[in-house]
Formats: C-alpha cells, structure tokens, sequence
C-alpha cells in the first residue's frame, strides 16, 4: 500500500511522549456462558489470547461474536465463568482498553482533535495530536466530525483508540460500512499501527479476507462456541495469492459447512 | 366614447414606448443590477409586511377611516413614545417589567434544569418527579392566578412566581427528555474511554441535550412575556402591563396601543437573542450550520 505511506511518518513514533514499549494484554476465558433470555449465545468457552497477537473473530451474524466482545470490554457480564485481562478483571483493566466501533461514534460537538483526546488527561493531550498525525489526519484537527468521509471519521475513531496508548483494543467490526479500497487502506493502517505498537489486538469481523490479512490467529464462532481455532503464519503485509486464498477457503468452508 | 378611445391609444403607446427599452443589452444589464441587489433585497424582505402594514394603518387612521379614538395611527403612538419616554415613565414601566421577567425566568429556569437534569440523569429522579410533573404539567399556570392574588397579593412576588412557574415546565420537559434521547451508543463510548461524573457530564451529556434545552429556553421565553402580560394587566401597580390598563382609563388609546407594540419589539428582541445564543452554541449542529 505505497500510497498509504507519506501519511505514516516513522519519527512520529519515536516523538509519541509515552513510548509504546508497554506490553500488550494477554486475555484468558474460562468455561464463559452468556444467555438471553432461554437462548444461550456463548456456551462454556475457554480461550487464550498471548500478549501482542491479533485476533480475528469471524462467524455469521447472530453467532455470538459481538456479545464475546463485549464481555472483554466488561460492558456486559458473564452469566458463568470468567474473563481475565492480564492478572484483572475487564473493569479494573479498562485503562488500559480501548474500543473502536462499527459506527465509529465520534462526539458530534466536539472536533476532531478534541474527539481524539477525548478522555485524556490534559497533559497527555500532545499524544492526541501524534495519534491523529499517524492516521494522516494531522490537517482535519480542527474540523467537526460531520464535515469528514466515512473512511476518515473511522481514522479519528482509530486515533482516539490508539491516543490513550492502550495495551489491549477490541475492534468491532470497525471497517464494516466503508466502501473496499476504503478497507485495504485501512487494513493497512491498522496494521502499521499495531506492528508499531505492540498491543493485543482482537477484531471482530464477518469479512473472512480481513481476518486472513490481519490476524495472526482466526476464531470461528458458530452456536456459542468455537469452531474453529487457526493459526496464520504469514509474512506480513500480506497481499492477495495461493496463502492466503488457502486460509480463506479453509474459514469459510467451515462456515459454510462445505468439506 | 371618445375619451375611452383616447385612453386606450394612451396605454398601447405606452406598452410599445416601454416595450423597445428591452433591447437585449438593457435587458442583461438590468439583470445584472437585480442581481448585486438580491442580498440586499432579501434582507429587507422580512420588513416588508410590517412596514406595509404601518403604511395601511396610517393611511386609513389618515382617511378617517378608522376613528383616531379607536385606534390611533402610527405617529400619534410615535408622539406617544417620545412623550412617555422623556417623562422618565416609560423607561421605568419597562425596567420594570423586564427585572420581573428576568427574576421569575431565572428562577423557574434553573430550577425547572435542575429537576429536569436530576430526572433525565437518574432513574431514582425520574421515578420520583416525572409522573407528577406531567399531571402538574396539564394545568394551565394562568389557572393559578387567583390563588397566588391570595397567596401574594398584587406585589413583585406574586408576577415573579407567576412567572417562574410558567417557564418552569418547558425548561423542565426539554432538559429531561434532550438527556434521555442522547445516543447511548456515544455514552458507552465515552465510558470506555474513562470518562465518568463531571466529564462525563461536560463533554458528552449537557452537550447532547443542549439542542433540546434550547428548544425549551426559547419556548419558555414566549411563555415568560404572555404570563407577564396578563399578570400585569389583571393586578398592578406599574410595569408595561399596568401602563395600559391605566391607560385605559384615561382612553388614552396611544398609550395602549404603544405598550402593545412594546411588548412585540421587546418579545422580538428576546428571541433574536435565543438564536443567536443557539447559532453559537450549536455551531457543531447540521441544522444550524452557517458553511
């Protein structure tokens, strides 16, 4: 993705105040069952994610993949089980946690550098600025959100996420309603950022390709449960070919009950 | 017959005279006149029908038309204005009436967001207030005026009670219901973010309520001048609302007449201002958006 590199500029990295060595989260479930109502939407699932790695969850709509995100965030509870990030629960980890969302949820009445910063404290504010230069948006700071493109109001999403230099930041489905060469500069930003900063990442996606880009490890949900646990050793950025278009197949096979 | 004739030729030479200035050149230039004086034009045009209207009244108060005792035309009112205003008695009367508007808005105002800030932000609040607020909501405040007479008598009191009661309501429902319509998806998001109490407060619920508090200050204003008006002119001892009812008894139909056209400029005036405040204030808002 030349194009995306002149709005990527690696000294950023080095003048972001806090240095991005903080370690990403490692993420332990055990026996987690969530139910609504009679029907339960995770049944009993145990799972592991190592400090650092990116994590794709894929699976059909309705299987569950959002409402496991959303235990990580501790914005919903376990009916069984247990969620650990690092040695805490989601609640006293939240620090160090950040969230982008489908539908980006920018504050309308606030601009976008202010977006950025939203949460910070004052004298971290300068880290705000570094992040929204590393999205490439150093020159919309100013703006209110409204006046911004789909693809770049997900960027001030990514910045503010990235700004708090969180160990751990759950995607959820974050590039879902943008338009596909949208995506691929995306994908590769997000990419770019997280080699950068080291944290654990875990996207939720029902877009199979993405999750064979980006992750290094992909989760098949299906009926509560997981499905399907594969690792992808590839060298990274990944392009289209022969690999990766074998991951896929193997992914949506599964979904699609194809042998 | 023949002067029809003569008329006739009259007008038809006329058409053809004007016709040839439209040659295609004095066309487009004209066009180009009408053209720089649009902005200009449509700025005045909101004055057109009031400056019509003054121009009708005066006309048919000239002709006789309409008897000066009944209604008197627009410059006897002037007359009236200049008079009243170096006698000291109108500056006053509207000094008056204004700290009472102001006092009884304040009051009713902060205390009608407090309740509707407390209800809108708090299960707890909104069990205890709401049901009753909109039982209390279905009486018309003006109801009230012979128990407050009884309760205040005719004093400042009572006018600013009055008051105070009738902006309540407004500013109470819109506070309420402009925190309960924030988007919970942006609270959720700020709450992963850190933000909790006071911040939370300041970035995302006052200013997500804000469009609707505004809708309710400005409704409340309209409900601050009429409920003045009326408590004036039923009990009073000064202000504009007494001025005329005094006025009244003299049959001094200019001075009536003036504090009717006062109470429209000063109401005016007041919502001018509510825009303004709302323009500013909502500069982020699409609706209200000048580029």
């Amino acid at each position: 993705m030349s194009f995306l590199a002149p709005s990527l500029p690696r000294e950023i990295a080095a003048d972001t105040p806090a240095s991005p060595a903080q370690a990403g989260l490692p993420i332990r479930l055990r026996g987690i069952t969530r139910s609504f109502g009679a029907r339960a939407v995770l049944h009993d699932i145990d799972l592991d994610i190592a400090p650092g790695q990116f994590v794709a969850i894929v699976g059909r709509s309705g299987s569950g993949k959002s409402t496991l995100l959303r235990l990580l965030a501790g914005l919903d509870q376990p009916d069984g089980g247990e969620v650990r990030l690092g040695d805490q629960s989601p609640r006293d980890a939240a620090p160090g946690l950040r969230i982008m969302f489908q539908d980006g949820r920018l504050l309308p009445w606030r601009r976008v550098l202010d977006n950025v910063a939203l949460g910070l404290p004052r004298a971290h504010r300068p880290r705000a600025t570094a992040a929204l230069h590393a999205v490439g948006l150093a020159d919309r700071a100013r703006d209110w959100p409204r006046v911004l493109s789909g693809g770049q109001k997900q960027r001030v999403a990514l910045a503010r996420a990235l700004a708090a230099d969180p160990q751990l930041i759950l995607l959820d489905e974050p590039l879902g309603a943008l338009d596909a060469l949208t995506r691929l500069e995306m994908q590769s930003l997000i990419e770019s950022l997280w080699q950068r900063a080291a944290f654990t990442a875990v996207l939720v996606t029902h877009d199979v390709a993405e999750a064979a880009i980006l992750a290094d490890r992909i989760l098949l949900i299906e009926n509560g449960a997981i499905a399907l646990d594969l690792a992808v050793d590839l060298p990274r950025p990944r392009r289209a070919g022969a690999a990766l278009a074998e991951i896929e197949s193997q992914v949506l096979d599964r979904i699609l009950g194809r042998s | 017959m023949s002067e029809q004739v003569k008329v006739f030729c009259f007008f038809s030479s006329e058409k053809k005279k004007s016709l040839s200035f439209f040659h295609p050149a004095w066309a487009s230039f004209l066009k180009e006149r009408l053209k720089d004086l649009l902005p200009t034009a449509r700025a005045l045009l909101p004055s057109v029908v009031p400056v019509a209207l003054l121009i009708i009244w005066e006309l048919l108060s000239a002709t006789g038309a309409v008897p000066e005792r009944k209604l008197p035309s627009p410059h006897r009112v002037l007359i009236a204005f200049w008079h009243l205003t170096r006698t000291g008695e109108l500056p006053h009367d509207v000094l008056i009436s204004t700290l009472r508007a102001a006092t009884g808005f304040a009051i009713g105002g902060s205390l009608g967001f407090c309740v509707g800030l407390a209800a809108g932000i708090s299960r707890l609040a909104e069990n205890l207030f709401d049901g009753t607020m909109q039982m209390l909501r279905m009486v018309p405040h003006l109801a009230l005026i012979p128990l407050i007479i009884v309760w205040f008598g005719i004093g400042e009191s009572a006018k600013v009670f009055l008051v105070a009661v009738g902006v309540f309501f407004p500013i109470y429902y819109n506070t309420y219901h402009g925190i309960r319509t924030i988007d919970a998806g942006l609270l959720e998001m700020a709450r992963v973010q850190g933000l909790s109490g006071p911040a939370l407060f300041s970035e995302v619920i006052l200013p997500g309520a804000l469009p609707s508090i505004l809708v309710g200050i400005r409704y409340a204003l309209g409900i601050m001048w009429l409920t003045l008006i009326v408590a004036e002119t039923i009990a009073g001892n000064s202000g504009i609302g007494f001025m005329t009812m005094n006025a009244r008894e003299f049959m001094q139909t200019d001075v009536v007449v003036l504090g009717i056209l006062l109470y429209a400029v000063l109401g005016k005036l007041i919502d001018m201002v509510a825009r303004f405040i709302e323009r500013e204030a909502l500069a982020w808002h699409p609706s209200f958006s000048q580029a």
